[in-house]
């Protein structure tokens, strides 16, 4: 059952205030800065936030206008989402690693008047966004850093902005927060634009916190929980659970000193709940099982031992399922011996629940976490439904499945296997977009999610692709290029990978390697390499490659309905694949169509008989400039599996 | 009239028959980027050297804040306010980032060492504002993800920042950069570009810095001098230096008839 709602707070501020009276001196907020973790009460919170919500009353936010939010994660641009809010102003976080162009689009678009950058690179950023859209008027900094020698009119110091907000009195800004209704726009995320230009999302308070509720109800959150914020601000995920969730839940969001710091702060705040996309977990365990590889052999073989243990017995404690009093006392050491100081080393002895979404997460990856006794969860969710549309219960965890519907979510399947949802996190509109409102729902209210998907036996949803990626071989074979992807991605040694197959006679891939994974496995055979590039073209590496993709095969081979699937060819492509190519959205999910473009030379080969692909193309640096990068790549052909 | 920080008049330098600076005079005014160009052994680095106390010249004088130092010592130029940067990295390589710019703090800490040894009240609380100030110089170079790496294992563009951390430390008013960005990448030299800047400007630090790379040298200074086989052959502002025939001939050869 869902709670009973809270609509007396049927707002950010309006739960700001509340938990300003709850919760005055439990921190809110910390923020690590010149080394020390600062911290921030609710009522101290409070405070920062009447006085920004004052100052961009000062500098002519009005209700219903748009306010740009460029940074990292930072308590000043959080505090900014609820000051907007306060005056009925809409919050637009933007991604702030987009190049100008990207953030001009977003700008231009939601018709954003005021911008609050953190730092001198984003405001260098935004006056070129000034240029291309000219409604942009205002940018406040945050960080004064190297700022001195700026003329613009349009800039304004964090400071001068708090002392322009003086002359607003308290009582007015009451009343601003009393005009907000739960019915009014709170936030506008941009979706990350697989295909076309970003749209975006418009989601009421109503949307947010009532989606926030039921999630809080359904993993038991408390103000006792503790947060990183370290995900992009613009991205729907972050928005949740570091603000939506802490604010109705009364939890304590912790920022991370800067990006390169994230692992560090990770372990100095040991943060009870833990969202990390799928990626980032594969991350973490490739560290922990090279760093085993480079102990002593007592500490390799304690490892191996008690991580055989966890994988027969862990899983199965942490699921109430019976197991003997031998194996608990065996789990229980290796607990004190093994598991406790790696949870420890990764920031994660506090974890009671942790988050991955975004892609699927290897069975071996997943279970591993959760063998260690991290109650690890996969969840299904889009910025379209507030986030959450599966999740998995306790004691019901599975890796190949996204769990069951989450409070007050109804899904239906389609003709088509998309899957269709209704929930009370549904958005209203695309802005300014109504063709696309209208094309991502049903005539009778649901959600099209795009996803392709089933209900396994114990009504667990279960997605395969995307549902206008699903395709089919030229003799009707189901192919679900994702899939694939998948299944190669599981190994450590693959980054990335692009299935070909659609309408084609075979499937044939592109594999990225990992560069660590891979680089270090040539280290231990001998192999020398001085680039990324001169390592993908060995043909040791091709070997290895080709097993996993043999191993691959295997797992299509044992499922009927995709073992026409299996790879016949693939390359290892010359540089990794990026956002900054375009070659990969900002979330990093491939963009497989603009690949087979950009990559066609490489694509007809895989499907002509030659053994070999000469390709030329342009790369982007990270300060924008553009090379050439030419390369000469290798095919290799792979048997099918029985 | 802006004010001259150092004044180096008619400066030589010989090691034994070498002559490595022959009677250079320049001078460099307060809150400037000086730079010092030349071709390889030009005497860039002695010159530095002289400036900082570790060579004596042989002859000719160097006037700092308007007194004329005679025999000085590195350390003596150290505690007024002179901190340099080198060639060839100079850090503790086994001590960590943090611990190596405390070092820079140095001649900044009062207490002694029965104190220091002690680690506790007065000889604390000096700690924990040394400290400070040197998370500030961290959070400036945005190395806080090193802090408690040791040197030894960073990149060598890393180390770099982190000399440059630790010049920073001894609050300078004249900061000497022997070949700040040598040996980095392009992303590398344009960070530390504007980590020199920053310096410069943030600070009001003066800067006196070698560097090879001609397209930072005329982009980040305001004055240029240019040294070679010991002797100064130019000096001015980026644009008259870079159309000085005799700095043309020095950089490009020129035909001996």
């Amino acid at each position: 059952m869902p709670p009973p709602a809270d609509r007396a707070h049927d707002t950010f501020p309006k739960l700001l205030r509340r938990n300003a009276n709850l919760r005055a001196m439990r921190v809110a907020m910390r923020e690590k800065e010149f080394g020390i973790w600062q911290s921030w009460t609710w009522a101290a919170m409070e405070a920062e936030i009447r006085n920004l919500a004052k100052g961009l009353a000062a500098i002519g936010l009005k209700r219903g206008q748009t306010i740009a939010l460029v940074g990292d994660n930072r308590p000043k641009l959080y505090w900014a989402i609820c000051a907007a809010q306060c005056l009925g102003a809409i919050p637009v976080p933007v991604y702030q690693d987009a190049v100008a162009d990207e953030m001009a689009f977003v700008i231009g678009h939601a018709e954003t008047h005021i911008a609050i950058a953190e730092d001198q690179e984003q405001v260098d950023k935004l006056l070129l966004v000034a240029q291309k859209a000219p409604a942009l008027t205002r940018i406040v900094f945050t960080d004064a850093r190297g700022m001195r020698n700026y003329a613009d009119p349009a800039l304004l110091g964090y400071e001068a902005l708090i002392a322009a907000g003086k002359a607003f009195d308290d009582s007015w800004l009451d009343a601003e927060i009393a005009k907000g209704k739960g019915g009014d726009a709170s936030v506008m995320l941009y979706t990350s634009g697989t295909t076309g230009q970003p749209k975006g999302v418009l989601l009421s308070f109503d949307n947010v916190i009532r989606t926030a509720e039921n999630a809080i109800t359904f993993d038991k959150l408390s103000e006792a929980d503790e947060i990183l914020a370290y995900l992009p601000m613009a991205w729907v995920g972050d928005h949740i659970f570091s603000y939506a969730e802490a604010y109705v839940a009364g939890f304590c969001v912790n920022c991370p000193e800067s990006g390169a710091t994230v692992m560090t702060d990770l372990k100095e705040i040991g943060p009870s709940f833990f969202f990390a996309p799928p990626r980032i977990f594969e991350n973490i365990l490739t560290q922990v099982s090279i760093r085993m590889e480079d102990a002593g052999a007592i500490k390799r073989w304690l490892y191996r031992h008690f991580m055989a243990v966890a994988k027969r017995t862990g899983i199965a404690l942490m699921d109430g399922k019976p197991v003997s009093a031998f194996d608990r006392l065996h789990y229980a050491l290796g607990e004190i011996l093994v598991y406790g100081p790696i949870k420890n080393v990764l920031g994660l002895s506090r974890m009671r629940l942790g988050y991955t979404a975004g892609e699927a997460i290897g069975p071996d990856i997943f279970d591993f976490y959760r063998s260690l006794g991290l109650n690890l969860k996969q969840l299904y969710g889009a910025t379209e439904t507030s986030v959450f549309i599966c999740m998995q219960p306790d004691g019901q965890i599975k890796s190949d499945t996204v769990g069951i519907a989450a409070p007050e979510v109804e899904i239906k399947i389609a003709e088509n296997g998309e899957v269709l949802v209704k929930s009370p996190g549904v958005f209203a509109a695309y802005y300014k977009n109504p063709d696309a409102t209208s094309g991502a729902k049903t005539p009778d209210g649901y959600y099209r999610t795009g996803d392709a998907g089933f209900f396994d036996r114990d009504g667990h949803l279960k997605i395969i692709d995307r549902a206008k990626d699903v395709g089919r071989l030229s003799d009707g074979t189901l192919f679900a290029p994702k899939y694939v992807e998948n299944k190669l991605k599981f190994f450590s040694y693959v980054k990335e990978a692009v299935a070909f197959g659609d309408g084609r006679d075979r499937v044939a891939v592109f594999v990225n390697i990992d560069l660590e994974a891979v680089g270090n496995w040539a280290e231990r055979n001998g192999i020398a390499y001085a680039s990324y590039q001169e390592l993908a073209a060995k043909p040791e590496v091709y070997e290895l490659i080709g097993g996993c993709v043999e191993q691959v095969n295997r797992d299509l081979a044992a499922d009927p309905q995709l073992a026409g699937s299996q790879i016949r060819r693939f390359l290892v492509l010359h540089k990794e694949l990026d956002a900054d190519d375009g070659e990969l959205t900002r979330t990093r999910k491939v963009r497989r169509g603009f690949i087979a473009e950009r990559y066609a030379a490489l694509v007809d080969a895989l499907y002509s008989d030659a053994d070999r692909a000469h390709i030329s193309a342009s790369i982007t640096y990270e300060d924008g400039r553009k090379g050439r990068l030419d390369a000469d790549l290798m095919i290799r052909d792979v048997k099918a599996a029985a | 009239m802006s004010e001259i920080l150092l004044k180096v008049e008619n400066v030589s330098l010989g090691f034994g028959g070498v002559k490595a600076l022959s009677e250079v005079s320049f001078d460099i005014v307060k809150g400037e980027i000086r730079a010092i160009i030349g071709p390889n052994g030009a005497g860039k680095s002695s010159m530095l050297n002289c400036i900082n106390g570790f060579y004596q010249p042989s002859a000719g004088r160097i006037v700092y804040k308007g007194v004329e130092r005679s025999a000085m010592r590195p350390h003596a130029a150290a505690a007024g306010g002179i901190a340099r940067t080198f060639q060839n990295i100079a850090l503790f390589k086994g001590m960590s980032t943090l611990d190596n710019i405390m070092t820079g703090r140095l001649l900044k800490m009062k207490r002694g060492f029965f104190w220091q040894c002690l680690h506790w009240g007065p000889a604390r609380a000096e700690e924990i504002a040394h400290r400070e100030f040197v998370e500030r110089i961290i959070d400036f170079l945005e190395i806080q993800a090193i802090r408690k790496t040791p040197v030894g294992r960073l990149p060598y563009g890393l180390q770099k920042r982190v000399e440059l951390g630790r010049a920073l430390a001894a609050e300078p008013e004249l900061l000497l950069l022997d070949e700040p960005m040598a040996g980095m990448n392009l992303e590398e030299k344009e960070d530390m570009c504007r980590f020199i800047l920053d310096v410069n400007e943030e600070f009001g630090t003066t800067i006196a810095l070698i560097e090879h790379d001609m397209g930072v040298v005329m982009d980040i200074s305001d004055r240029v001098v240019v040294l070679e086989y010991g002797r100064k052959i130019a000096d001015g502002v980026p644009d008259a230096v870079k159309a000085d025939k005799r700095v043309i001939d020095a950089y490009l050869g020129v035909a001996h008839e």
